[in-house]
């Protein structure tokens, strides 16, 4: 069964001698007497990208805030590059968060903004780049490759949902993240979107080698970008494996997820 | 079954208390950490100071306009006319002007700021800009912050010119004057008593206007309807602010200069 094999946290295959770069173990988190996490346990791999499914409410975007530090867990452990996060110092998580790249479900473009001053935001503030020349060429390269080269100067509010993941996609990919964390990324686009988007959640695996963590309810997506797979429920792991040793599970919870998978 | 624990209202209010003096102390820090933001300072000053010249230069002239219109007739009736320059400046200057344009800057400003900071926060601008490793704080609150102490005094005394211009162009709807002998009977009323503890009031009513419409804005809940109560509650707590700076700059002015 596999919430046996979630007890101890980290089942891996081909991944298992790769260097482990946020390790997640025992992390509870409640708000007031609220009991959202119960006992999360999670490794993620250099390289691998883990999906996380669940019923909304489960809390899987708290897992994530609390593994970028945006929250504090009530217990447990969340270590990101060996690093305990609740011991970072602010410049520290500032340097850890330079790391990682975060996708939000909206997209977060700020909006008083066009796409570019969006994308030059976090070159200028984070990367302190000054040179207008190499701004411009990075700025141009990640909406290249989320194919949004056409939309360089619009605001956010002349965007389709769609075109504003690719742009915060970009946003986000464009300080070259060593992490990604996505929350939901296809939720809300139409199937033909939400594949393209999950083929680039694959390309970027491929092309800037990120290790990833990818919230969301699109079982397409789950497929196409997965290497693990866990199920979350009522605050912990059920389940965890790949997308097909999931599929065939004999767990009542688990085969919900793929009813209409063939 | 978990229990909802209620939160006694005088706590939750220390609490806040608390918040703004933490709020505070954070927009104080960075002031002084890492790189001042220039452009989006300009940006903020323009945003405020610019954009509401007009809405602040018509109510001023109005207030002009008004007071004199009602000053006259008791003025008049002492055989005080001539007294009318005089009695508008000094009102005008040492506290309708300061007071009454700060209120239109907490009406237009505090609300703006609350409702924008608010928006973000809502659709995860300010969660994005914090894990981008950039600073939110520095960004959006020290530039705001400062903007508007800067440009609320600016304002006060665009106003305050603009006014008395009003004051001038009422008393020659019944009597004649000229501009020169107004202005000369403006000016000569005013001492720096009046116009320096003026100024400096006003700066805190900008500090108050930023801070407020920052705070609201910073710390609304998520879900469009908080939007709304940020941009809303920015402007009740700071035109309160406003009164109570007023209260306290009446009274260490008067201990200071009207012995």
């Amino acid at each position: 069964m596999e919430a046996d094999k979630t007890k101890t946290g980290q089942k891996h295959t081909a991944a298992d001698k790769r260097e482990t770069v946020i390790c997640v173990s025992g992390l509870k988190k409640s708000f007031g007497t609220k009991k959202v996490l119960k006992d999360i346990n999670l490794d993620l791999r250099k390289g691998e990208n883990i999906v996380i499914l669940g019923r909304s409410g489960t809390g899987k975007s708290v897992t994530i805030q609390c593994i970028v530090g945006m929250l504090k867990p009530t217990e447990g452990s969340v270590k990101v590059f060996g690093r305990e996060v609740s011991e970072l110092s602010d410049e520290e998580l500032k340097e850890m968060r330079m790391k990682i790249g975060f996708l939000f479900q909206s997209g977060a473009l700020y909006d008083s903004m066009t796409v570019r001053e969006n994308l030059e935001f976090p070159l200028t503030r984070v990367l302190k780049l000054t040179d207008q020349a190499e701004i411009d060429k990075k700025v141009e390269d990640a909406l290249d490759s989320v194919g949004l080269l056409d939309a360089i100067d619009k605001l956010p509010s002349d965007l389709s949902g769609g075109m504003r993941k690719r742009a915060g996609l970009a946003r986000t990919i464009i300080v070259n993240p060593e992490i990604m964390l996505y929350d939901e990324p296809t939720t809300g686009l139409d199937p033909i979107t939400s594949r393209e988007i999950s083929d680039l959640i694959l390309n970027i695996q491929k092309k800037l080698k990120t290790s990833s963590i990818i919230i969301t309810h699109d079982m397409e997506c789950a497929r196409i970008a997965s290497d693990r797979v866990v199920i979350m429920d009522d605050g912990k792991y059920i389940a965890e494996g790949t997308f097909d040793e999931l599929h065939k599970s004999k767990n009542e919870i688990v085969k919900s997820y793929f009813l209409d998978i063939s | 079954m978990e229990e909802e624990v209620m939160i006694p209202a005088w706590k939750k209010w220390f609490e806040a208390i608390g918040d703004q003096v933490a709020f505070f102390f954070k927009f104080f820090k960075n002031i002084f950490v890492g790189g001042f933001e220039w452009s989006e300072f300009v940006r903020q000053c323009f945003e405020i100071g610019y954009r509401s010249l007009m809405l602040v230069g018509i109510t001023s002239f109005i207030m002009g306009v008004v007071l004199i219109l009602q000053l006259r007739p008791t003025l008049v009736a002492f055989g005080a006319a001539s007294m009318l320059p005089k009695t508008l400046s000094v009102s005008f200057i040492r506290e309708i002007g300061p007071v009454i344009i700060a209120i239109i800057c907490a009406g237009k400003i505090a609300s703006s700021i609350g409702a924008e900071l608010g928006s973000m926060k809502v659709t995860e601008q300010l969660d994005a800009m914090e894990v981008s490793g950039a600073n939110p704080t520095q960004y959006l609150v020290v530039t705001r912050i400062i903007a508007t102490t800067i440009m609320v005094p600016i304002l006060s005394v665009f106003g305050d010119a603009i006014g008395l211009f009003g004051g001038f162009l009422a008393l020659n709807i019944r009597d004649s004057i000229s501009f020169q002998l107004y202005f000369t009977k403006v000016i000569a009323a005013l001492d720096f008593t009046d116009f320096i503890p003026a100024l400096v009031k006003t700066i805190f009513f900008g500090f108050a206007i930023g801070f407020v419409g920052c705070y609201k804005g910073f710390t609304s809940n998520k879900g469009t309807e908080s939007v709304g109560i940020a941009a809303n509650s920015a402007v009740v707590t700071a035109s309160l602010w406003i009164f109570v700076i007023d209260a306290i700059a009446v009274q260490v002015t008067s201990l200071l200069f009207y012995k």
